[in-house]
């Protein structure tokens, strides 16, 4: 397989209001187990590109790096998946996802080597400052810079808004408040939003990421752009961690029946989601028990899988452990946790018999 | 019996909690304490403790009549790869708890019997410092073809160096598991966790080991290093007993244990919940003691 030499068109801001970015291959991987395929990722990229979307996120669901035991290993190279996915499009971008302490630099030089133009470098929504050193290389690298602000529910707008502004200082030019939990409700998002729009101005882009934990997915994106959002992201037919996503194809026919112009056609957006991300799912993601604690208390949304697996390995239920996660306010990337909950849950129902 | 001699280069956090430490050492003199800020709460901690204290840097410290024998490094890896060649001149011995890696990567229950004779060491990273004991009690068992750590600590206990540059943790750290450890291939993450109140460093070791591997010598062999680590690290513990899972798809046929870690700090100077660096100040501590045993015991 060639590389082909890629430079996109790129995506012209001044005929749409917002841009999309599909999360499929990169938040899906969590709901897959992280087993995609070369060619789960050859025939979505190619029906996402064929439908308009602008920017396609590939990678670990826990970003480069992250195939692990503590998150679980890929089935395929992420960097291999990569490849494949700016070799298939014809006007998207790559992105791939970096949480610093997780992946590191030298990932990033190899997946911008493999086709990648876009990085989200991603912190818990308190440490943006661990993200400096990784901005300012994207940037000389070339790369265009998103910064993802996680679990954004669990500090103020203001709070949310001056960590916004160490990203931009940094060089990131698009700072997302996400909802990893899927926990914000309404306004709790479109504050958040307009918040990080009056502290950076100019200086950088706002973006919206949602999960649907408390079924608020597509609602919050809609107050994210009334409130100022320039990037919205979704998953098409939700697939994502927890319950998923903002589901890509309804955020199209939603924001086209708002008048909102994205550039999508909401008819491949369709196609893409019934006829060729729907058939290679392993589970449908629904708002369920787990689901809906995971948004209610908090909790990372990438945890039910791991929740549900150390619930079955120690009998004990999924959403007591959830419920737990939440209460000991475990961040991003502390899966590890959810076995020790288990370990200890599992222990005082021995003790309770 | 003469202690040997030794100074603090470093006078932050890290240099301060290591100070209290190593004035409670029975073969340790610490006479020098250095910094490069006059107003440094280290510095007059360091002159309260009765420690000849200088704002000058090591210019001063290198200008003193007696030199220390041995000389602590908790400045930052720029300033070492300065300091080293200069402390090796004039026969220095340097223990250096920067992520520079100039010396030997050690960990004091583990290697540092190879490193006596070094003019150089090398104290890794905390994560490094609370995880490689485990991963080398588990390959003295079985052989572990791939070692990954995972080390939560929280957010106030990082400090800036640690998150001006967070790849050099995770890569010196997955280094000194293979190197150290004795893992084939070593991964290292970290997270920062700004719960309140504050959480006490956590770590978990999960180790690829044979199925068929012996897991009661496994887990003795666990036990015992955690043991021998909390005689430098009182407050070193295992949260629960090491955990088995049978091989599963992705694992290469291997089978896994999980060691979950919890560290707390000696609160010297630091709070108890940084364990992350008491673990570092601790192990630099005990690797001095070592250095300077083998200084003072006549050989055999």
């Amino acid at each position: 397989m060639t590389l082909r030499s890629h430079t996109p068109e790129q995506f012209d801001e001044a005929r749409y209001d917002v841009r999309i970015t599909d999360s499929t291959l990169r938040d899906g991987s969590h709901a897959m187990a992280h087993t995609f395929t070369e060619a789960h990722v050859r025939a979505t990229v190619r029906a996402l590109d064929d439908a308009g979307i602008p920017v396609i996120e590939v990678t670990h669901g826990d970003g480069l790096g992250g195939s692990s035991f503590n998150y679980g290993f890929s089935k395929t190279d992420e960097l291999d998946l990569v490849m494949v996915a700016a070799d298939e499009a014809k006007q998207a971008r790559i992105a791939v996802l970096l949480l610093p302490g997780v992946g590191t630099v030298e990932d990033l030089c190899r997946a911008r080597d493999r086709g990648a133009s876009v990085v989200r470098i991603a912190t818990h929504c308190t440490e943006a400052d661990i993200s400096i050193q990784q901005f300012g290389l994207a940037r000389e690298l070339g790369m265009e810079t998103v910064g993802f602000l996680m679990l954004s529910h669990m500090i103020t707008p203001e709070q949310l808004a001056k960590q916004a502004r160490i990203m931009a200082d940094a060089g990131c030019q698009c700072v997302y408040v996400v909802d990893s939990a899927g926990a914000l409700v309404l306004e709790d998002a479109g504050d958040r939003v307009a918040a990080l729009v009056a502290e950076l101005g100019d200086a950088a882009q706002v973006g919206f990421h949602g999960h649907n934990n408390l079924a608020m997915g597509v609602a919050n994106s809609v107050l994210a752009v009334r409130a100022g959002a320039r990037q919205i992201d979704g998953a098409t037919r939700a697939l994502g961690a927890g319950s998923g996503n903002a589901p890509t194809e309804v955020l199209a026919a939603v924001f086209d029946r708002l008048g909102v112009r994205t550039g999508l056609d909401v008819g491949g957006m369709l196609r893409a989601a019934e006829e060729v991300v729907r058939p290679f799912m392993l589970r449908e993601p629904v708002i369920d028990r787990n689901a809906i604690i995971m948004g209610y208390a908090g909790v990372y949304s990438s945890f039910l899988l791991h929740a549900e697996r150390a619930a079955a390995r120690y009998d004990v239920p999924a959403h007591e452990i959830l419920t737990e996660v939440g209460r000991r306010r475990y961040v991003g990337g502390q899966e590890d946790m959810i076995i020790d909950i288990a370990i200890e849950l599992s222990k005082q129902r021995a003790g309770a018999r | 019996m003469s202690k040997v001699t030794a100074a603090i280069v470093g006078s932050g956090n890290i240099g301060t909690d290591l100070m209290a430490k190593l004035l409670r050492s029975k073969r340790i003199e610490l006479r020098y304490m250095v910094g490069v800020d006059p107003g440094s709460k280290g510095l007059q901690r360091a002159t309260a403790a009765g420690v000849e204290a200088s704002a000058a840097g090591v210019d001063w410290l290198l200008d003193r009549d007696e030199l220390p024998e041995l000389v602590f490094e908790a400045t930052s890896a720029s300033a070492h790869l300065d300091n080293a060649s200069r402390y090796a001149e004039v026969g220095v011995q340097a223990v250096d708890l920067t992520p520079a890696a100039v010396g030997p990567y050690v960990v004091p229950v583990v290697n540092l019997t190879e490193h006596l004779d070094a003019p150089n060491v090398n104290m890794i990273t905390c994560g490094g410092q609370a995880t490689i004991p485990i991963v080398a009690a588990v390959t003295r068992v079985v052989p572990v073809p791939y070692a990954e750590i995972v080390a939560s600590i929280s957010s106030r206990s990082a400090g800036p160096g640690t998150r001006a540059n967070i790849d050099e943790f995770t890569e010196t750290t997955a280094k000194g598991i293979e190197v150290v450890g004795g893992a084939r291939r070593g991964k290292a993450v970290i997270v920062l966790n700004p719960a309140e109140p504050p959480l006490i460093m956590r770590d978990t070791v999960f180790c690829a080991i044979p199925a068929d591997a012996d897991r009661t010598a496994v887990t003795t062999s666990i036990e015992e290093m955690v043991a021998s680590v909390q005689r430098y690290v009182p407050g070193y513990r295992l949260k629960a007993e090491p955990q088995y899972d049978e091989p599963r798809e992705g694992w290469d046929g291997h089978a896994r244990v999980a060691v979950f870690l919890e560290v707390e700090g000696n609160g010297d100077y630091l709070p108890p919940y940084a364990g992350n660096l008491d673990i570092m100040t601790a192990a630099a501590a005990a690797v001095g003691e070592e250095l300077a045993r083998a200084r003072t015991e006549v050989p055999a």
